[in-house]
């Protein structure tokens, strides 16, 4: 049994380093700055190490909730802070810090040089301490501050480089956009603080999560405490802030603009973890969730809509990462789908090893940067020839990502799909199937968009790098392209792409084409990822024997067992068998849009154009390529006209009429009347002693006056 | 007087003694020519004699164990003593040695903080320090006393030596702002001592238990039962009123704090107006609790006035100083909220009162953030000033480009002014607030989080300055290089520490100020 003190210190660990790093390291040694790589990775090998004990000890003895120590008592409601280890926390603890601990291993090659190399590994260490945190949060108010946190590191990570004005930019994008769904979650928490009284006669705590988890239950003593519509809404609120964080549409912008920060920090906080905190968010208030129709019908439609949407327009992104981006977008969305469709183990499952192969593609994506100083798609090629690890992991990744038995993505997506085809007895029969159309076609889609890429990326000749990039950029060959493909809208903000390439090259990564393989420091953490993407699916479900000891349905069975002992019930959730149907079929739609990718990307339509630049065989689809390339017009909706029409024009409009009329004219009333009234307020301040003395008799008089005229 | 009393009264002494040897030491520190070197010892040696109180009170604090006070009863004499003389004038409870705490630790962070301040004084340096502990003396006995002269003698202990620094610069403004803390201070306590003189001359005593028995046989119709008290009340609450600079007695306010030097109006603004409300509490619950219904809408509508006056005035400032003095009159409103929610009503019929301890909880803990917020402010306000040579907010303009550290410690300071997480103040705020609503005075809770709102635009205006604006081609020469001495950099760390201690883990103070007010025994 893992003891509360080593649990804390999962969290704590990284937390030091982080004050080690800010408040030592920087400062006083800063001209060593490998000692911050040195604090992270220590602290994160520890935390590793600890996490997976966690994960044994909760194996062993199911859910640990360890004492919990009061924070704050206001008049009725009282916040406690405390630990909750049950079988989602410790799923999450172990992938946070593996991954983690990986991307910081291979950030000390991507990063090396960087002068602000210190500050990375401290922002590093600070988000990796938030995102623990929120995982192990038994208080729905401490879960609420570390979710702001991971927001905080999150927002420093991606302006990182915030000289670069498109960093800047997308880290307050993103900052913004969650935190419109964070108002959400916190009106979720603000009606628990009006039900604490509620909470207290049946003895429970409105901000002790497992206490939330039984008032949700119809049939705890006394009836619901939460229930009917409040409950709907309540469990809308907490999924708006997971919708933000996890960039589900329509808040899904803000993640492929993230990928302005350094790639590993892509991988770790835009792929591997903290966007499966909105996943995370909606599976640790799962039995709230179970007990509204409605939520779980929102939950399944947005997750299966945005899977297609984000799938259709990684199609046409020409940066590879944010063809990833829209691919992680895309992915959340499977999750989301299979929360609000109740199959919530696969859920999980598929937050595992998406991390591991989403991780790896990240990290691949920025190996093949290392190589070639882009990460334009157009000017890369060929690639296959100077870093073959990188390739044969990025294809593994892919592979998995796509789904092709029997590497980890299948198994997981296999299961979600299955649950879909199952269905939800809750969900009309149009939503359950809608549901699971919709992610059977983001299989094709994936395969193809995966396909793509991969070609675009290692086969054919290599065009040129960051080196033809900024030729094309400097002739102005690349705006005029840019221009031709946008349209009209080629005024709004998203210009983009060809813009945030120069931001690239303008930093301190690209230090020109130099075509090798990345230093073994960047690809052994890749290699091991690669291995996880490969077994994992497998090893850590095996669907009809034992498998190296681990038991049939290995980790489906472990969450769905917690779930099921959250909700009060006992012994073994059930748990669908393998279907060869859906497999097939999924299978099938996997394949099909591979062999549709390489038919056009592997063959003459996608090879090089006589200038050097690949040629973009979807543009032939026309107006579908020049909406998908505007990613349906959302961005531009938001930020031409809800953000500078709405918010500058209107609101802000009106904030300045506010200021100068009322706020202004308050303040001048205020001189005004201080200062000029001749009252005898404005006398006594000139400064007169006498005066003073007068207005405190007088004070006291008045007083006194009041008490006998009112009495 | 028997040994036990020494006792009780030990750590009075300890501080009334630190300041003496301050004074004694001056003597004999030689002045050598080139800044002072060995004066320069003097503020160490002042903050290592605040050792003294402190662990004089830690000790009394661990022996009162479960006991309510530690003065002990009239039978002494029994054990063949002699009877304590101190019965009924101080009760050494954990409310006195909560502000022990408090005034120790504010007093020992002004005093480091002064460091370099006073070479600006080089030759009144010994006088400067004992004055401020003998203050400091007086504010502690405050906190204890339990009857109406030693309250007043407390009161006068801790406005002289305040009237008397306020002056130290010895230049025109400074002057000004020490005549008018003594003028306003003095009529002030001639208006208490006359409320005294009514309270005593109705209830017989000048004992609060006694007050609040003659009190409670009181009765009758009116306002607090029969004039006398009405205008003997209102008057005590009018030189309680000048302690803790609420509305309508806050005149005084802005000219002090613009005037004196600097690390003493952060001692003014936070040790002074502590020991203010301690005094206000003790006599409000403990001498005058059964006609609080009406002095609890006395302290709502004190508490109303002192919040909009401060915060309407203080927009329309453009010294930082004088800012911070109504800023200082809102906190003082805010404050009151929590001693007008210490009042509510019982469910059995609307007049019997009911102690509600939430109340004064939130009173106490308001006090601790507040007293880290402002010094933390007063503190960066004070170093801003030897570098930028003013105190217009125009002349902050871009100092983060000049001074980070202080343009960033500066604007915590005031981001929990407002009451922003994760500082102390917010917590605060919460908690009065709480209390406000809980016993009924929702309006007062309103009035209160407007007046938060209608803050955030002066103290945002100042942070938006420092941080946005454009910094002069050539500032003013101050005078002062930056900081030799490191001591300053650490009181502001601390305070700032403090700060953000009580926003994040606010258990522990929490914990101590319901524990304090306990003591009061309502």
């Amino acid at each position: 049994m893992v003891t509360e003190a080593a649990v804390w210190a999962i969290f704590l660990l990284p937390l030091g380093s982080f004050v080690l790093i800010a408040l030592v390291i920087r400062p006083f040694l800063n001209r060593w700055p490998l000692l911050a790589a040195v604090s992270t990775i220590g602290a994160l090998t520890a935390a590793t190490v600890l996490a997976a004990l966690t994960l044994r000890s909760v194996i062993l003895g199911h859910t640990a909730v360890f004492p919990t120590w009061e924070w704050l008592s206001l008049g009725g409601a009282t916040i406690e802070m405390g630990l909750l280890v049950d079988p989602l926390t410790a799923v999450m603890l172990v992938v946070v810090t593996s991954i983690s601990l990986l991307i910081q291993i291979y950030s000390v090659g991507y990063m090396q040089g960087d002068p602000g190399f210190a500050r990375y590994f401290a922002y590093m260490s600070l988000f990796t301490a938030s995102m623990l945190g929120l995982a192990l949060s038994s208080n729905i108010v401490q879960l609420y501050a570390f979710w702001e946190l991971v927001g905080v590191s999150s927002y420093l990570l991606i302006g990182f480089w915030h000289e670069r004005p498109l960093a800047a930019a997308a880290a307050k994008k993103a900052f913004i956009i969650t935190r419109i769904g964070d108002v959400g979650f916190l009106i979720a928490i603000l009606y628990l603080f009006l039900k604490a009284d509620d909470f207290a006669a049946a003895g429970l705590n409105a901000f002790h999560i497992p206490d939330i988890w039984q008032a949700a239950q119809p049939l705890a003593a006394g009836g619901a405490i939460l229930a009917g519509g409040a409950l709907t809404w309540m469990a809308l609120g907490i999924f708006a802030g997971a919708a933000g964080k996890s960039g589900q549409f329509p808040l899904h912008a803000w993640l492929p603009d993230a990928m302005e920060g350094p790639t590993p920090v892509s991988a770790l906080i835009h792929a591997a973890t903290m966007v499966a905190a909105g996943v995370f968010l909606v599976a640790r208030f799962y039995p709230v969730f179970q007990q509204s129709d409605n939520a779980m019908a929102v939950v399944a439609l947005v997750g299966a809509f945005t899977a297609v949407m984000a799938a259709t327009m990684g199609l046409v992104m020409n940066d590879i990462k944010r063809v990833m981006a829209y691919s992680t977008v895309s992915q959340l969305g499977y999750m989301m789908a299979a929360l609000g469709m109740g199959a919530f183990a696969p859920a999980i499952f598929h937050l595992v090893t998406h991390a591991i192969f989403k991780a790896l593609l990240f990290l691949g994506a920025g190996s093949v940067n290392h190589a070639s100083g882009t990460f334009d798609m157009r000017y890369m090629g060929g690639l296959r020839r100077y870093m073959p690890a990188t390739y044969l992991l990025v294809v593994i990744a892919a592979l998995s990502l796509i789904g092709i038995i029997p590497l980890a993505g299948f198994w997981s997506k296999d299961e979600i799909l299955l649950g879909a085809w199952d269905g939800n007895s809750h969900l009309a029969v149009w939503m359950n199937r809608a549901t699971f159309i919709s992610l059977l076609a983001g299989v094709a889609l994936t395969a193809f968009y995966t396909v793509r890429m991969v070609m675009l990326t290692f086969y054919g000749q290599f065009r040129g790098g960051i080196e033809q990039e900024s030729a094309d950029a400097g002739a102005g060959g690349a705006g005029e392209e840019a221009a031709a493909v946008h349209g009209p809208a080629a005024h709004g903000p998203e210009e983009g792409e060809g813009e945030s390439h120069q931001g690239h090259s303008a930093g301190g990564h690209s230090g020109g084409v130099h075509l090798a393989e990345s230093p073994l420091v960047m690809v052994a953490p890749m290699a091991v990822l690669g291995v996880g993407a490969v077994v994992a699916g497998y090893v850590i479900n095996p669907q009809w024997i034992d498998f190296l000891g681990v038991p049939v349905h290995w980790i489906t069975g472990f969450v769905a067992d917690g779930l099921l002992a959250a909700t009060g019930g006992e012994g073994h959730a059930e748990l669908p068998e393998f279907n060869w149907a859906i497999a097939g079929i999924s299978t099938a739609a996997a394949v099909g849009g591979a062999v549709l990718g390489l038919a056009v990307y592997g063959t003459r339509l996608g090879r090089p154009e006589q200038d050097g630049r690949a040629r973009e065989p979807l543009r032939l689809l026309g107006p579908v390529y020049t909406l998908l390339s505007q990613k349906y017009y959302v961005d531009a909706l938001y930020e031409g006209l809800i953000v500078r029409r709405g918010f500058y024009r209107i609101f802000a409009g009106l904030m300045n009429w506010l200021d100068r009329r009322i706020v202004d004219g308050a303040v001048d009333l205020a001189g005004w009347f201080f200062r000029n009234l001749g009252s005898a307020v404005g006398r006594l301040q000139t400064g007169q002693t006498q005066a003073y003395a007068t207005a405190v008799a007088l004070g006291a008089l008045l007083i006194i006056l009041g008490f006998l005229l009112a009495s | 007087m028997n040994a036990h009393d020494l006792y009780v009264v030990s750590p009075y002494l300890a501080m009334a003694g630190a300041a003496a040897l301050v004074i004694i030491l001056d003597l004999f520190l030689p002045v050598s020519g080139r800044g002072g070197r060995g004066r320069g010892l003097l503020p160490y040696a002042a903050f290592l004699l605040l050792a003294g109180p402190f662990v004089l009170s830690l000790i009394q604090f661990y022996d009162l164990g479960d006991a309510a006070n530690l003065v002990r009863g009239g039978d002494a004499g029994s054990d063949g003593a002699e009877a304590s003389i101190l019965l009924g004038s101080l009760s050494v409870d954990r409310f006195a040695l909560f502000f022990n705490f408090l005034v120790t630790g504010a007093a020992a962070l002004v005093v480091l903080a002064s460091t370099e301040y006073v070479r600006l004084m080089p030759r009144f340096q010994g006088e400067y320090f004992g004055l401020l502990l003998f203050s400091a003396t007086g504010m502690m006995l405050l906190a204890a006393a339990t009857e109406l002269i030693t309250i007043y003698v407390a009161l006068e202990l801790t406005t002289l030596p305040l009237a008397a620094l306020g002056a130290f610069l010895l230049n025109g403004r400074s002057s000004e702002a020490g005549i008018k803390f003594l003028i306003i201070g003095a009529i002030s306590s001639a208006l208490m001592l006359y409320g005294m003189a009514l309270v005593f001359g109705f209830t017989g005593s000048t004992q609060l238990s006694d007050i609040s028995s003659a009190v409670a046989r009181a009765g009758g119709g009116g306002a607090f039962g029969n004039y006398a008290l009405l205008v003997g009340l209102v008057l005590l609450v009018a030189g309680f009123g000048f302690k803790i600079s609420a509305a309508p007695f806050q005149m005084w306010v802005p000219d002090v704090y613009e005037g004196a030097p600097t690390p003493v109006v952060a001692f003014l603004s936070v040790a002074s107006k502590a020991a203010g409300f301690a005094v206000l509490l003790r006599v409000m619950f403990t001498g005058f609790f059964d006609v609080s219904l009406d002095w609890a809408v006395l302290m709502a509508a004190l508490a109303a006035a002192s919040m909009t006056i401060g915060n309407v005035v203080a927009i329309a400032q453009s010294n930082i100083r004088r800012l911070f003095g109504y800023s200082t009159i809102a906190h003082a409103g805010y404050l009151l909220v929590g001693v007008a929610a210490g009042v509510g009503t019982a469910q059995s019929g609307p007049e019997t009162p009911v102690f509600a301890s939430i109340g004064p909880d939130s009173v106490l803990f308001y006090l601790g953030a507040y007293t880290a917020a402002n010094l933390t402010a007063f503190f960066a306000i004070a170093a801003i000033g030897q570098r930028v040579g003013g105190d217009r907010i125009s002349d902050y303009a871009g100092l983060v480009t000049r001074s980070p550290g202080l343009a960033i410690i500066l604007a915590l300071a005031l981001i929990a002014l407002i009451g922003v997480p994760p500082t102390g103040i917010f917590i605060a705020k919460l908690y009065v607030f709480t209390a406000a609503v809980d016993s009924g005075l929702a309006w007062l809770a309103i009035v209160g989080v407007v007046n938060s709102a209608v803050s955030a635009y002066y103290y945002v205006r100042i942070i938006r300055v420092m941080f946005l604006g454009q910094p002069p081609a050539i500032y003013q020469d101050g005078g002062a290089r930056s900081a030799r001495s490191a001591a300053p950099w650490a009181a502001m760390g601390l305070a700032a520490a403090a700060l953000v201690f009580m926003g994040v883990a606010p258990g522990f103070v929490m914990g101590a100020a319901g524990a304090a007010v306990r003591a009061l025994g309502v």
